[in-house]
């Protein structure tokens, strides 16, 4: 396999509705961005492309990839769609990666988008669950929603994770996408507000949910000697991995926990695993990665992540997965706030603040979620914190997580069932 | 004279929500053909009071939701019929969902775990009030009398004393 590096990046913002531009200019937006941040790579240097959008019900429009591949000027060069539900970004990262590493290209173009202000917010939540099993998972509850919210009532059963530890996930991403201008959904919470909002799923409030959104992204890889002879700074993706899980929540095994080489088997004795509490594909993924970058104890390695916090219980849970802590302590992770951002005032106490920042960018709940543009945006900021160069893009300096040696990128699909990691390194 | 040609006009219109830029309503609805194939038995189970699962003919592997085909290890599975009675697993109520299901909200979900079977079934659990649903409680099957041959055919009530109505 051929090193793979990041060379340029770019994002619309995200919002509710972009009605004034179809999906093809949000992305002609984000890739003009992108190749203007990099003068010498010139357009017909792309070699080919990889395109993500999730739903095809909401864009109404079957093979709107190549829609956008045209769009941009590519045609006819090589191209393809990957859709892999809320991990379609991530899917499609790796996607470009593996085009790289295998040598069919020198320079690939990743790009993702989705257009959910299309329907109500009601009607794209039933679009959304026909991601679930349509015979014996739609019918029955219809709502992804329900669906989190029984995997974390169980976490709290197994582990006593509260709704305030949740409600803190959301004070943190909703208050570090303050200064983030890309983002849809800037807010400053108190616990209180978090759990008085609506109710939509117990214990899941509106303010535990990400929302509906439009917008797109793009990042373009590259190989070693194109990323040195264009990139100033190109950011070297050192680790990839991907896992899936059993479609129905109702048919995950209960066995035993895959071990990270940082942990023991006797520290999960009493523990079925993954059962509905945690994400079994999430643990998969972030131990390929691991493995490939050489990384043996997280934490202690990685210096940010940007993760699929769809909901602030599975930012929780994720916080496990990745074995950032133990299985079980993802809710005192987050209340000591080991993954809050350092220099920003939350309004809470938070005597480990700082430690290893994750979703800087105010993540999918404030970020926002455009579903297929989600997994490159995280790409993007991933590439700016390690560039240094979070001013430059966002204007000011506040998220920039400093001296950002190596991060990782988490994307996700419904319930767990394909996600990805992939760790990106500065050079 | 030269023959002219034209389409008929119609007065059908269109939804109209803004001009700048233009943004229309645009209908779109379908009917499918949907078989359930190799999981059929379980949804005439249903509709003759029964609960079927898959027992795995290999690894012996019980599933409450049913597959033909074992997880485990690939070997096809047989039919048996699940207990009527479980407990709960998980559980949620929801007050928002999907649009087509927004007039039955709330509704509570459980994931059913019955002895002795390895995976669950999910399914909707009526008559017990939100604040009063644990993990762990007792639940038995209640069955529509007109089927619908849907998984919603089958719901939960409390099997508890304390509960039951």
């Amino acid at each position: 396999m051929r090193p793979v590096y990041m060379i340029s990046g770019g994002i619309t913002k995200f919002k509710k509705a972009h009605p004034d531009k179809d999906f093809r200019f949000m992305v002609k937006e984000a890739f003009d961005y992108a190749m203007t941040g990099l003068p010498l790579l010139k357009a017909d240097m792309i070699d080919g492309s990889v395109g993500s959008y999730f739903s095809d019900h909401f864009t109404r429009q079957l093979k709107a990839a190549s829609m956008v591949q045209d769009y941009l000027g590519l045609c006819p060069r090589p191209s393809k769609r990957v859709e892999g539900g809320g991990a379609t970004g991530g899917l499609c990262f790796q996607a470009a990666w593996e085009s790289i590493a295998s040598g069919r290209m020198k320079v690939c173009l990743a790009f993702g988008f989705e257009t959910m202000s299309r329907v109500s917010t009601w009607k794209g939540n039933e679009f959304i669950a026909h991601a679930s099993d349509t015979n014996f998972d739609y019918p029955v509850g219809g709502f992804y929603t329900g669906y989190y919210a029984m995997m974390v009532r169980r976490h709290m059963h197994e582990f006593g994770t509260t709704v305030e530890q949740m409600a803190m996930v959301s004070i943190k991403n909703h208050k570090n996408a303050v200064y983030n201008p890309y983002a849809q959904s800037p807010m400053e919470l108190t616990i209180e507000d978090v759990r008085r909002s609506l109710m939509v799923a117990t214990p899941l409030t509106m303010l535990d949910i990400c929302q509906m959104s439009d917008g797109a992204a793009v990042a373009i890889l590259a190989s070693e000697e194109v990323a040195g002879r264009v990139c100033h700074r190109p950011v070297k993706i050192t680790g990839v991995g991907c896992g899936t899980d059993s479609m129905r929540m109702a048919d995950r095994p209960r066995g035993k926990v895959i071990l990270l080489p940082h942990e023991r088997e006797e520290d999960y004795k009493e523990l079925e695993y993954p059962g509905v509490h945690s994400f079994r594909g999430g643990r998969m993924a972030a131990k390929l990665a691991y493995e490939m970058a050489g990384i043996r104890n997280p934490i202690e390695e990685l210096d940010f992540i940007e993760l699929h916090d769809a909901y602030t219980s599975s930012e929780i849970q994720t916080y496990e997965d990745l074995g950032l802590c133990r299985y079980g302590e993802g809710g005192r992770f987050v209340e000591e706030g080991t993954p809050f951002m350092p220099g920003i005032d939350y309004g809470l106490k938070l005597p480990k603040q700082g430690t290893i920042p994750v979703n800087p960018s105010g993540g999918l709940l404030a970020f926002g979620h455009p579903v297929g543009a989600t997994g490159l945006m995280q790409a993007v900021m991933a590439f700016w914190q390690l560039q240094g160069t979070i001013e430059k893009h966002l204007g000011n300096d506040k998220l920039q997580v400093k001296g950002a040696r190596r991060g990782l990128i988490h994307s996700h699909a419904g319930t767990g069932t394909y996600i990805t990691a992939s760790i990106l390194e500065a050079v | 004279m030269p023959e002219e040609f034209k389409l008929p006009e119609t007065e059908e219109g269109t939804v109209l929500f803004n001009i700048d830029p233009i943004i229309i309503k645009d209908h779109y609805e379908i009917d499918y053909i949907h078989s359930y194939a190799q999981d059929s038995p379980f949804f005439a189970g249903l509709s003759k009071g029964k609960l079927l699962g898959s027992r795995c003919t290999g690894c012996g592997y019980r599933y409450a939701t049913p597959r033909c085909h074992c997880m485990q290890c690939g070997k096809k599975t047989e039919w048996f019929e699940l207990p009527l009675e479980g407990t709960v697993h998980t559980y949620t109520t929801c007050y928002f969902g999907g649009e087509a299901f927004i007039k039955e909200t709330p509704f509570t979900l459980v994931l059913v775990e019955f002895p002795g079977v390895d995976t669950f079934l999910l399914s909707r659990l009526i008559g017990v009030k939100p604040e009063e649903v644990k993990i762990g409680m007792q639940v038995k099957a209640r069955f529509l009398r007109l089927s619908k041959f849907r998984a919603t055919d089958v719901y939960f009530v409390s099997a508890e004393e304390t509960c039951r109505k």
